[in-house]
């Protein structure tokens, strides 16, 4: 019975606070590109635009549920739901810290460990194609049906270089259990280098961190890898004939997979929760530090506004960051708090890589992208499995 | 739990099954065909085969079934109509498959009356480490012959495909 109350409260947190991370990602996204671009990004809704993803929200459900006259109308209903279904369902064993104590009762701050962890995290992935290729051909319009089968021979191709990535650091680490992944990368070579698998002797697995990522991009049907959806060849794509909440569907597939493939690049390469230092270093003090610099700066700009409401707002904001810091080092809190920062900074960088990444390259062109998958990507992965299982097997 | 979850997969595999002969249309049977291979996966899973569940998942549910999928969309197959059936299939089908259900459940029954886990040989356990040591210990011949074959069957697709092109 107990088990059973711990999971449940465990699934309601995870689930929130992926849902509210979803949310804000796009909203994280559209500032980003917009200062990338020299815009303001969203401004209107809430100061800095933060409602707008609550508005967005609502707008979406409030919106007329139009199912066109030509679908299969079966298909057309279960893909919004399938591929939502594959892209969250990866989330609930991935590992976001160590072993910790809630009232007493000690809990890995993870849902559940499978021993076919990794596995699991590819059959969904490969789960989630289905999604995309039948909401192209049930919409029974010729956009749509291009723009699945793009999508499914694009997700076919680069799920072979990105499994041969993954095996590769998997011979260093033994092991196909995340917990398990990220506590072998624990300790550091020489008192500093942490023994992540980017780092790691015999052989550091630079080369199949970058194609895991670039593969990465390719799944989740991001630029430049966005061929799928090329609003310009083919209106919207897989999803021209869906609204309301089944086109917010897909939407949160996407963000929801960008976070699986961040959160696993963190565990397989980056170490997962462990700090980039140790420590004896002061490793413990990163995150109370940046989060009391930004309420420093909240706190100036505030005390000089650029414009009227930011008198307001920037000093609220500058309180709730001083409150985080002062989170971090509560004796209490510090075990939980110092490993999920940790974990939540290496997937929001490479979240922010995604972002950028999306800003700065335009998109590919079909045989660049086909050719760059099987005549670049597959045999790099291939050659980097084979000379990391020759150093394991000779060191 | 256990049976519980056995009875509802193994029920939504044999309705799939089913309902993959029974559909007209290509891409109805291929998504039924794709539900059987999945509640098998969590039927292998139940029998504490952790690693087949996952291989049967990527391989078969995945990479297979989005090829059947993939062909069936580019081929843009239709409906399947019906044409004469003949009176003798009318007459006698279903009491020959009933016939062939009931037969098949006699023997089953009969030959293993007290049937408990599943087991290869000596081998027990789905663990990906134990399934690994068996299978480049005790069975390597078998395993690199498979692989000999399946580079054999892509060989000889080339072969043909490029036949095609000249």
């Amino acid at each position: 019975m107990d088990f059973f109350l711990l999971s449940l409260v465990k699934a309601g947190v995870v689930a929130a606070v992926l849902l509210t991370t979803l949310a804000y990602l796009q909203w994280v996204e559209r500032k980003v590109i917009a200062h990338i671009q020299l815009r303001m990004g969203p401004s209107r809704v809430g100061p800095h635009g933060l409602l707008q993803p609550l508005a967005d929200v609502i707008k979406l459900i409030t919106k007329e549920d139009l199912i066109p006259p030509h679908v299969n109308k079966f298909l057309y209903l279960l893909a919004p739901f399938l591929a939502m279904t594959m892209a969250l369902i990866s989330i609930s064993i991935i590992p976001f810290g160590g072993e910790i104590e809630v009232f007493g009762t000690k809990t890995w701050m993870q849902l559940t460990d499978l021993n076919i962890g990794v596995l699991f995290i590819l059959a969904a992935s490969s789960m989630g194609v289905y999604g995309i290729a039948l909401a192209g051909w049930a919409s029974n319009n010729k956009y749509a049906l291009l723009g699945g089968l793009r999508s499914s021979a694009q997700m076919i191709s680069y799920e072979l270089p990105m499994s041969l990535a993954i095996a590769a650091p998997l011979l260093l680490l033994n092991t196909l259990s995340l917990r398990e992944i990220v506590q072998m990368q624990s300790g550091y070579a020489f008192g500093i280098v942490p023994r992540w698998s980017v780092f790691q002797g015999p052989f550091p697995q630079v080369i199949s961190f970058f194609v895991f990522l670039i593969a990465g991009f390719a799944e989740t049907n991001r630029i430049p890898f966005d061929l799928p959806e090329a609003e310009n060849e083919l209106v919207a794509g897989f999803h021209t004939e869906y609204s309301s909440m089944k086109f917010a569907a897909f939407f949160m597939a996407e963000y929801a997979n960008m976070i699986t493939i961040a959160a696993m690049t963190t565990i397989l390469f980056l170490g997962g929760w462990h700090p980039i230092f140790p420590a004896a270093y002061g490793a413990d003090f990163v995150a109370p530090l940046i989060f009391a610099i930004a309420a420093g700066v909240c706190f100036y700009h505030g005390l000089h506004p650029a414009r009227r409401f930011d008198r307001i707002t920037l000093p609220v904001f500058g309180f709730v960051f001083a409150a985080m810091a002062a989170a971090f080092l509560i004796p209490a809190l510090h075990d939980a708090l110092i490993p999920l920062f940790w974990f939540a900074a290496k997937t929001g960088f490479l979240l922010f890589v995604f972002i950028w990444i999306r800003g700065t390259l335009p998109r590919f062109r079909y045989d660049q992208l086909m050719n760059f998958a099987w005549k670049f990507l597959f045999p790099v992965a291939l050659i980097n499995l084979l000379v990391t299982g020759l150093m394991v097997a000779l060191f | 739990m256990d049976v519980i979850l056995f009875l509802a997969f193994a029920t939504i595999a044999v309705v799939c099954g089913v309902n993959v002969v029974l559909q007209t249309h290509p891409i109805s049977s291929a998504v039924s065909l794709i539900g059987v291979m999945g509640s098998l996966a969590v039927l292998y899973l139940l029998l504490g085969a952790e690693f087949i569940a996952a291989a049967q998942v990527i391989v078969y549910a995945g990479a297979i079934m989005v090829l059947f999928l993939f062909v069936i969309m580019l081929l843009n197959a239709g409906e399947e109509t019906r044409r004469g059936r003949s009176r003798l299939v009318q007459f006698l089908g279903l009491p020959l498959l009933v016939t062939l259900l009931g037969l098949f459940s006699y023997l089953v029954l009969r030959l293993f009356p007290n049937a408990s886990h599943v087991r290869f040989g000596a081998f027990q356990g789905g663990t990906p480490a134990k399934f690994g040591r068996v299978l480049f210990t005790e069975f390597l011949l078998p395993f690199e012959v498979t692989s000999v074959l399946i580079l054999i069957a892509i060989l000889g697709a080339i072969v043909l495909a490029r036949k095609e092109i000249e």
